[in-house]
């Protein structure tokens, strides 16, 4: 019992502490708590940090050999391209020399070409000269021509009039106009008038002209009746090629000079017409008329008309009929 | 009365009209009867005349209204009112050729005066009527048609066209192939009357063939004919390029250069107004006539004439040079420069030496060169005095203002310079500073030079605004001397000189 009554204070004292113990407990429960839970959350962080330092640790070391293989990688890359510009530019360099003299050759030969020039402007020069030259040789050739038609054209005006003052020709009785006896020796007019042969005025061909003056021919002037052959009794010595044969002896004149009374006839009066011409066209219709009005008028008409018909048209009277 | 009596009555009245009317016809063929014959009252006399039953009295009437409209404008407008020109056209067609020559004389007269009167011939069908009188065989006829259509196609390009219209152009082509000079110069005269206006006239002209033909008569040696010719192939080359290249493609240019010393001058003026046309147009065609000497024979003929002549030489000139330096250094080596120079002091109207100044422009202003051969035959001065003369026409100063600067901008002939330096206004002379200021920092040769002449003093007292283009140019000269040199040609040194002595204290 004592025992027990011992445990029973005991237990009253038992509880009194468990209870006093366990308020102290709970008073520091919190306390306690609070303390294990900062040891813990400290004890973790080391052992987070030591292992976060770790894996920092590792991750450097395999970002650092990464880095060192990407960097040694572009690095090589830079390398190649880096000579490969620079082989860019050697080439290039090369290639622009090669460019300046081809363009400075092709531009010095092709477009600006100064000999080309040079002797095209020379040419030019030769080229005037030249045609310089020949202008005035063929100004001069002209001026010549000119001047000798115009010599032509005095001349035959000179014997022209020298022509119709024939009459003015000294004689052995009376000296003429042009040979006065005070002067030293005869005018030239008085010389041609010797020259010049009179003839009556007829119609004068044109022909012996060109053969007498030796110039050409179509070029003289025409005048009436021209300083040909019939005029000029010694011909004058002429350059020309053709041989001026004798005049063919004949009692009359040559047939184309006709009298004049029968070129005037000629003129007023038409001459025969042919055959064909005398009768109208259309006589052939106008004599079938008259046949068929003198076909019932009569026979005697009738031969008559064809009589005059086949007078006419022997040809047309046969098909006629 | 009896047969004859009244048969006589008639003959008589017929001589009567026969006389009037040749009488008429002599006094017109006057020009001072012509006013009286006017009050007279002639047109409505003569207009009956032409219905006459005689042919010769219509004939002879006809010439006489012709002769009349020839005379002035006032007749020809009468001729018109008097409602004569239907008659005509119709009678054209019906009438012998001597009738046809005298009808077509007087629309000739009528057209000839001014585009109206052209174009009431036109009106009344006379055109039509006159190209059916080309396809006649009398040459006298087909000159009087010719002619008539070419005074109508002269006045302006739709009557041009009316007669182009009418089926002409062919007719004429062949015209030009008849043997007759006369005939022939007339339709070639036709032909550059049509074919001036516009170039669709030109194209027909040349459709038609008659290029080869006008060039084949280019070495006839009637002067008339040839001035026609080339009239008429300067009239169709001028309007464009192909045009151009079909009429050297016809090879005229060798034979043509023979041309110009033919003793007739408005054949000389022809071929070279033919030249101007054809080189205006492109380089090629300008190579083409100095490649056959052409320039050297259009220098001479500049030399030989004078007057109004001289233009289309000179405008030529200036033309090929205007294309490209090659052909302005050919002008210059054909002794363009001094001839174009003479043509400058030997001229009067103001019109020639604008286009003297203008050919000068053209050439001097490719390269320094070119520069040089005009500064040194001593055109630069007399451009200026050209420039500066009041009494220039603006068209002038314009042109000489124009040349000057273009010259002076590539000039670095120095010598040739400096007389600008005294006279020139400011507008030229900054350019004349701005080339001394180009050249003179590289030539000590040409600075002695400078300072010795007196260009030095003289550019140091040209007033100039600080900033302005003059002013800086006048630097750069003096940078190029010592500054000793510069002050003592400056305006003023001997006073500053004097200053300072009044201001020494000897020591």
């Amino acid at each position: 019992m004592a025992e027990l009554l011992q445990i029973k204070s005991q237990v009253k004292e038992f509880q009194q502490e468990y209870v006093d113990k366990n308020s102290y407990a709970e008073e520091n429960r919190q306390k306690e708590n609070q303390a294990a839970t900062r040891i813990q959350s400290w004890f973790r962080a080391c052992k987070v940090r030591a292992y976060l330092s770790h894996l920092h640790k590792q991750a450097v070391i395999i970002q650092k050999i990464w880095r060192g293989f990407t960097a040694r990688a572009r690095f090589r890359q830079m390398v190649k391209a880096a000579y490969f510009i620079m082989k860019m530019n050697f080439y290039e360099e090369m290639a622009v020399r090669i460019q300046r003299r081809w363009r400075g050759f092709f531009v010095r030969k092709y477009i600006h070409n100064f000999y080309a020039r040079k002797s095209y402007l020379e040419g030019v020069s030769q080229k005037n000269e030249l045609v310089r030259q020949e202008l005035d040789e063929l100004e001069e050739l002209q001026k010549r021509e000119r001047d000798c038609l115009e010599m032509v054209k005095e001349q035959t005006a000179k014997v022209y009039q020298a022509y119709r003052l024939h009459h003015l020709l000294s004689t052995k009785q009376c000296p003429g106009v042009f040979n006065s006896p005070f002067r030293p020796a005869p005018h030239e007019m008085e010389q041609l008038l010797r020259q010049v042969k009179y003839q009556a005025p007829t119609r004068l061909a044109h022909r012996g002209r060109s053969c007498l003056l030796g110039m050409p021919g179509p070029a003289a002037p025409s005048f009436p009746g021209t300083p040909g052959s019939p005029w000029i009794k010694n011909t004058r010595t002429c350059s020309s090629s053709r041989p001026i044969l004798h005049p063919i002896a004949c009692k009359k004149e040559q047939s184309q000079f006709r009298e004049p009374g029968e070129v005037w006839e000629q003129h007023l009066h038409c001459p025969d017409l042919t055959l064909r011409l005398q009768t109208s066209h259309t006589h052939l219709e106008e004599a079938q008329k008259q046949l068929r009005q003198q076909e019932g008028t009569g026979s005697m008409l009738h031969h008559l008309s064809h009589s005059r018909s086949s007078f006419t048209h022997p040809a047309y009277a046969k098909s006629f009929r | 009365m009896s047969q004859r009596q009244i048969i006589q009555v008639f003959e008589q009245y017929q001589k009567a009209r026969m006389q009037f009317v040749q009488t008429v016809a002599d006094l017109a063929s006057r020009p001072q009867n012509i006013e009286i014959l006017h009050n007279a009252g002639v047109m409505s006399m003569l207009r009956p005349l032409m219905l006459d039953v005689v042919p010769s009295i219509q004939q002879t009437a006809a010439l006489a209204l012709g002769r009349l409209a020839d005379h002035s404008d006032d007749l020809a407008e009468a001729v018109v009112k008097e409602d004569i020109l239907p008659q005509l056209v119709h009678s054209l067609s019906l009438q012998n050729r001597f009738y046809k020559k005298a009808a077509a004389y007087v629309l000739r007269a009528v057209a000839k005066h001014s585009p109206e009167l052209s174009q009431s011939v036109v009106a009344s069908g006379g055109v039509d009527a006159l190209v059916l009188c080309l396809e006649e065989f009398d040459p006298g006829v087909k000159e009087a048609a010719a002619w008539a259509l070419g005074y109508i196609a002269r006045h302006n390009a739709l009557l041009a066209q009316s007669v182009v219209d009418a089926g002409a152009v062919p007719l004429l082509v062949m015209c030009l192939l008849e043997p007759e000079l006369a005939l022939k110069r007339i339709a070639a005269s036709t032909l550059s009357d049509i074919s001036k206006h516009t170039p669709e006239l030109a194209q027909t002209v040349v459709d038609n063939g008659a290029i080869a033909h006008l060039a084949q008569m280019i070495l006839n040696p009637d002067a008339k004919l040839k001035r026609q010719v080339f009239s008429a192939l300067s009239q169709i080359s001028k309007h464009s390029v192909s045009l151009a290249e079909l009429v050297i493609e016809a090879e005229i240019f060798p034979a043509a250069v023979a041309c110009l010393r033919d003793p007739d001058e408005y054949v000389k003026k022809n071929v070279t107004t033919l030249m101007r046309e054809v080189v205006q147009h492109t380089p090629e065609l300008s190579q083409v006539i100095v490649n056959c000497g052409g320039m050297a024979a259009v220098i001479d003929y500049l030399g030989n004439c004078s007057g109004n002549l001289r233009l289309p030489g000179i405008m030529m000139l200036g033309y090929v040079a205007a294309h490209s330096e090659n052909l302005a250094m050919a002008v210059i080596l054909s002794k363009g420069v001094p001839q174009l120079a003479l043509c400058l002091s030997e001229e009067s109207d103001h019109t020639m030496k604008a286009a003297t100044v203008w050919s000068i422009g053209q050439i001097g202003h490719h390269t320094p060169e070119h520069a040089r051969a005009v500064a040194t035959a001593n055109l630069l001065p007399k451009l200026l005095e050209l420039y500066m003369d009041a009494s220039s026409s603006e068209d002038l100063q314009a042109k000489c203002k124009k040349a000057l600067k273009s010259i002076l901008q590539k000039c670095t002939y120095l010598p040739g310079l400096e007389p600008l330096l005294y006279d020139a206004p400011s507008n030229i002379l900054k350019h004349v500073v701005c080339q001394f200021s180009k050249v003179l920092p590289h030539d000590s040769k040409a600075r002695r030079l400078f300072v010795t002449s007196g260009g030095l003093k003289k550019v140091q007292e040209i007033q100039a605004e600080p900033g302005s283009p003059l002013q800086e140019h006048i630097n750069a000269i003096n940078s190029c001397f010592p500054e000793e040199i510069v002050r003592y040609y400056s305006p003023g040194y001997s006073e500053v000189l004097l200053e300072r002595l009044e201001n020494y204290q000897p020591a």
